[in-house]
Formats: C-alpha cells, structure tokens, sequence
C-alpha cells in the first residue's frame, strides 16, 4: 500500500513540476473544472492510466507513444487499491483499466464513465466471450459469478443500472481476460493432478496456497467444495451465508489442520512460493507460471476437470474526462485493440479482446502455439526476447477454445459481500 | 500584568504554535474524522453519513452470543497482544544488553555513534525485499534446513521456521529491538560513574550493581522503548502478514481487509478500538514509571 502513495506523491508532484500551463492547466486536467478553456493543446498528449500490473508493460507505452504521440503514465496498485483509488479519489487518473467484478462496487459510485461503443472502431470484432457469453464457435460459456457479459452495457451515459440487451454505453472495453486454474510443481508431485479437490487434498500439507483476495481465495474453495463431492452452489460467485459459512468451515478446517504454506497477494510473491518449493499446488496466474518455467523449473498451469476460474479486465475514463482528453481516451483504446498490444498480451499468455488484429500481429507459429493449442513448431519467445519454450512444447490447456470454453465460473463480488468479508476474518483469527 | 508580562506570554504561544498546529492538523483533526467514520453507515460502495453503531456492532459480532468460544475480536487481539508479550520480552533483553554494552563497554564516542547506527541496518530494505530474503534462509529448501538435514540432526526439513509464528516474532525482534537500545542507551550514558565506582567501593558485585543501581536508572529509557515496541507491534500488519503467510490474524490486518473491502467505517471502528486497547497498554505502562518524573 505504502507503494501506491509513493507512487501517487510522485506523480502529482511531477505533473505538477511540469504543469507549464500553470494551475489552470493542472485544473483542467484533473478534471476538477468542466468547461474550462483548455489550454494544454500544445502540450503532449498524457493520459494518467490506473491499473493493476497486468496490462502495464513499458513496451506497450512505449509503442503507443510512437503510434498516437499520446504519453501513458501508468499508475500501478494492486486489485484491491485500484477499486478503493476510484472510490476515493476519481480525479487521479484518466483511464482506468480494472476487472469486471468491480464493476459492482464502481458503477454505483457515478465516479467512471462508460466509452461509446460507436467510437470503438473493433468494437463489432471484440469476441463474442463478451458481447454473449460464447465462444467464437457458439459454444456457451460457463457464467457463474461476475461474467462479463451481465455487466457489459449501462442503460445510458449516466446510468447506474446494468442493462440486460446491448446498448452502445459499454461499462468497460475489453482488453484482456484468461482462465486461471492451480499451478503445480509436476517434478515434486510427481503423479498426475486432474481436480480441485487436490488443493485441499491432505497429501499436500503444508505445500498448498490462496490468493489472498477473500472474493477470489473463497471462489478456489468452492471449486474444490464441488470437486469432492461436498455441496453444489447454484452460484459460486454469488453465495447465500449458509454457503459462505459452509465454504469457510472447510477452509478454516483445512487451514486448523496446516495445509496451506502461505496466501498471496502479489504475481512476485506467487512466482517466490512456487519457485521456491515452499509451495506445490497453489492458485496462479498464466504468466506467473511462465516466469517460474523460465528460471528452469518445472510448473505446470493445470487444466482440472471441473474447469477454470475466468476474470476479464478492461477500459473506462474517470468521470472527470471530458473534452481533447476524451479523445485521446477512444484514440488511446482504439489503439490497444488494434493489435499490437494484443499480440503482446496474448505472447504472455494472456488472451486478448480482438482475435483478429492480434492474429495479423502474430507469427502464425506463435498463433498456432498460443491460441490453437498445436506443439510449437520454433521456439516460443517472450514479448522481450526471453526463451519461453522450446519447438515442439504444447501450451498448458491447450487452445484458446479447449482452455475459455471450459469456464466454470468468473472472478465477483457477491451480494453477501459484507458477511463474507467478516466470515474471513474470522477465518484468518482462527 | 505588566506589558513585558504579556509580551514574554504571546512569545510562549508563539513558540508553542507550529507544534499545536502541526498536532491539529495532522493529528487531532484526522483522529477526529476517523472517529466520526466509525459511527457511519456503509454499503457496498460508500460511506453513507448518518449515525449507525454497525461499524461496531460487526466489529464484536459474537462477543456475547458465541460465548465460551471466542469470537473474531477477542482471538485477534488475543494473538496480537501474544506477539507484543513476546517481542517486548525479547527486545527487552537483547535492547539492554545491547545498550550495555555500547554504553560501558564502548569506550570512544565515534564507535558508539556507529556501532548504534549498524543497528538500523534492518531498516535498509523494504518489506518485500525483506520477506523475500527469508525464504532462502528459512525455507524448506533453505540454508538452515538444507545445513540441518545434511547434519543429520535432522530427518526432513523444519517447517516452522518460516510462515509461523516464529518466525513473525523473529522479523519483528529483528526489526524493533534498535526502538530499545537507543532509548535505554540514553538512559545508560546519563548514568554518572561513581555511582557504579560508588557501588563496587560499597562491596556490591557485578549483578547487584546491575540490578540495584543500572536498572533503576535506565527505567526511563526502559519504558519509552516498551511504549515504542509496544504501539508498533500492536499496529503492525505489514510483518506479521508476510512473515506469517497471510495466516495469522493481527488488529491491524482485520483494518486492511475491511479497508479493501471498501467498508470504511468499520475499519475506522477497529482502528478506534486498536488506539483505545493501546492507549490502555501504555497508560499501565505509564503508571508503573512517571517517565516525566524520571526524566
């Protein structure tokens, strides 16, 4: 936390230092006069874009620089900061980049502003895993908890109500999204895992891991709530207290009896445990296991047989937006999905919103490895460079169809939001 | 009252002003905010400013009805007040060896000066770094275990050494013993040396000294580094999550999970609570010795 308002400070100060229109330029800029003669036209382009690490790569600012002439100040917090920093303080960013189950806490807030599907040049190429709840295929998705779907279009600008047939008001423009399943350390298990039930499975005692995101950590106990057997919810991302409270007592039990080695929070701290052995089975992230795979050791992204745990993340402007800024926001999306940054994002293994500009920025060796599932038919190289896997390597999963198709469920915010919060404190007390 | 009487007056308040308001602004103030939080209502996104006592009444959810089992409050102060037992213990005694030493056996002041500063070494890095740095010496596959196991000493490696409470109670005596060395290193070097020659010409040996004239004085310094200790192990969330895998609860983790939950005024409530059980620690601390007095 204390990293954000370092963060936070410096970027203030800087756009202050820099700040040659003076007070009303910063003004303007922030937002917090509407209407105001804007006078930083001869100024570059800057657009202030709050997120979480995983779309905020230095190349991809760097090329957007060299494409629009737009200058992209990241401003980097963990999930939970970036939903309390548009809560808290709307006019300290331009672009926001968040995930879709916050959605339901940031809506009602009126403190963002959906974009115009009609200035979104791809907007009728974005997948349809959004737009219906499908696969390209028409294969329908798994649409238990926050499904991007159910929170995509406002019923206008101002809206604060979800609408349930599209409308041109969309809450936030897809950028990227994945399947998150557990990661595993095949060299230490040393036998085949195919379920959710193993993350609780006694054998590991003491080697397994949460993320420590109540919504989330409790969302991985259910799967493995339904994996052996115990319960089946109606809805995993959106239980009644007589499922929370069952979810816990579980967890609490497994955690009484020492099987969880730690929680994390953070990609670097996950990498830590896995690499490490302190951990064998934990829930991850894709490019997290890539980076442990890539300082030779050996961890597997494993599909299970209860399928994956989905989230989606995407782009919205501060409330505080309007006018030249405005435009550079739709200039800037536009831009994202017009393939370069997508052929980025899907190289680490991420997947992204338009397949199509993405495919054209791609090798097809590359497409075919990352997307079709198909053995790699050269090396597969990182967005920088780096050897990530060598010819012949099948991606964990396999393609873009076998891995979203098998969606059981998306990250959420439940309705007992507040229960479940105490329920896990209790849980950590006990 | 004479004009110069006045004058001397307005100086005084003068004087006194930049601390006043430096305190009211950025002490009383926020605390005053915080407090009126605690008393709002909330839902899933905001504040809402009208009086509610939920904040509190969550806060203590099951104090009553739970009983004998206790409830989320009293577990997780419960273990906080555990580990501020066992870090104060601990600090306490390496804190005074440490200042001994610096203060009777260090002869010159430069190297005082210095070995105190080699003291905030573990200040040099941050969390992350320090949480990472750990692993490779506790972890299951770390140097401890590995020089164990290949010892034979034993047969698989330890466990607790990391991600327990060990280990939380290490990086915090790590980290906090320098709060007590330098305030009982202060008291120590006020000390006047022929009260000790006093004592040894008095036929007192080494421990009697210690214990009937060196203890005694240091009990200011004592106290003001157990006020330290005390405040920032209660306060403490950062080390205690990391050192202890997110697992172990502490007053200050129940604040941040509420605080990313966005449900502001029961972590405000907790955040009253925490001061107020603190606030209660060092008023018995204060009791015990008038540090004003003393000083």
């Amino acid at each position: 936390m204390s990293d954000v308002t370092e963060k936070t400070t410096g970027l203030s100060r800087r756009s202050l230092l820099k700040g040659a229109a003076g007070v009303a330029g910063i003004a303007a800029g922030s937002g917090a006069i509407t209407g105001f003669p804007y006078v930083m036209s001869s100024e570059p382009k800057v657009l202030r874009y709050l997120g979480t690490a995983v779309n905020e790569g230095d190349d991809i600012a760097k090329k957007c620089f060299a494409d629009t002439g737009i200058k992209i100040e990241y401003i980097t917090a963990t999930t939970d900061d970036v939903t309390k920093r548009v809560i808290t303080q709307p006019n300290s960013f331009d672009v926001l980049d968040t995930e879709y189950f916050s959605l339901k806490k940031l809506i009602p807030s009126g403190n963002i502003l959906p974009l115009d599907a009609r200035k979104i040049k791809e907007f009728d190429n974005i997948t349809p895993v959004f737009t219906k709840g499908e696969l390209p295929n028409g294969k329908k998705i798994g649409g238990q908890g926050t499904a991007p779907w159910k929170v995509l279009y406002l019923e206008s600008e101002t809206s604060k109500t979800f609408a349930t047939k599209p409308t041109e008001w969309i809450t936030l423009i897809p950028t990227v999204y994945n399947a998150d399943t557990l990661g595993i350390r095949p060299d230490l298990i040393k036998r085949p895992i195919n379920s959710w039930a193993e993350l609780l499975n006694p054998e590991f005692k003491g080697k397994a891991a949460l993320l420590n995101i109540p919504s989330i950590g409790i969302m991985d106990a259910a799967m493995v709530v339904e994996a052996t057997g115990q319960y089946k919810y109606a809805d995993k991302g959106n239980m009644t207290k007589a499922e929370i409270d069952l979810t816990m007592k579980i967890l609490t039990e497994a955690k009484k009896a020492g099987q969880f080695r730690a929680f994390w929070k953070d990609f670097n701290e996950s990498v830590n445990l896995m690499a490490s052995g302190e951990t064998v089975i934990q829930s991850m992230w894709s490019p997290a296991v890539t980076k442990v795979r890539s300082m030779g050791i050996p961890c597997t992204f494993q599909p299970l047989k209860e399928g994956y745990r989905s989230w989606a993340s995407g782009f919205c402007v501060s409330k505080g937006v309007s006018g030249p800024k405005l435009d550079w926001a739709y200039e800037f999306v536009n831009w994202f999905l017009s393939g370069w940054a997508g052929a980025y994002l899907n190289r680490q293994g991420y997947y992204s919103a338009v397949l199509s500009t993405a495919r054209a920025n791609m090798e097809p060796y590359e497409w075919a490895y990352w997307m079709e599932g198909k053995p790699a038919e050269k090396d597969i190289l990182s967005p920088t460079g780096a050897l990530l896997e060598k010819a012949g390597s099948l991606r964990d999963g396999g393609s873009y169809d076998d891995r979203m198709g098998n969606v059981a469920c998306w990250n959420a915010v439940m309705d007992e939001n507040d229960y479940m919060v105490r329920k896990w404190n209790e849980f950590i007390a006990s | 009252m004479t004009p110069s009487t006045i004058s001397r007056h307005m100086v005084a308040w003068a004087q006194a002003a930049p601390m006043a308001l430096v305190f009211l602004a950025f002490f009383l103030v926020p605390l005053a905010l915080v407090v009126m939080v605690s008393f709002w209502d909330y839902n899933d996104y905001a504040m809402i400013p009208t009086f509610s006592g939920r904040g509190y009444t969550e806060s203590f959810e099951g104090c009553l009805t739970r009983l004998p089992e206790a409830c989320t409050m009293l577990k997780t102060y419960g273990q906080t007040l555990k580990f501020c037992a066992m870090v104060w213990a601990i600090t306490l005694v390496v804190g005074f060896t440490v200042a001994y030493f610096l203060a009777f056996h260090v002869k010159s002041v430069t190297w005082q000066i210095a070995l105190s500063l080699v003291c905030t070494i573990p200040f040099w890095t941050s969390n992350v770094i320090r949480m990472i740095a750990w692993i490779p010496l506790l972890g299951r596959n770390g140097l401890i275990n590995k020089t164990l196991v290949g010892l034979h000493i034993v047969d698989k490696p330890i466990e607790w050494l990391l991600y327990s409470q060990f280990s939380v109670v290490l990086a915090l005596v790590h980290l906090f013993t320098f709060f007590m060395v330098i305030p009982i290193f202060n008291s120590m070097i006020r000390i006047d040396k022929s009260l000790i020659e006093a004592a040894y010409d008095a036929g007192a040996s080494g421990w009697q000294t210690l214990w009937t004239v060196i203890v005694p004085l240091c009990k200011p310094g004592i106290v003001i580094g157990s006020i330290f200790v005390v405040t920032i192990v209660m306060g403490d969330f950062v080390t205690i999550g990391v050192m202890g895998g997110q697992q172990i609860a502490s007053a200050g983790k129940v604040v941040e999970t509420h605080l990313n939950a966005l449900q502001f005024p029961v972590a405000a409530a907790n955040a009253v609570i925490l001061l107020g059980v603190t606030l209660m620690i060092i008023a018995a601390m204060s009791k015990l010795v008038d540090v004003r007095k003393e000083l």
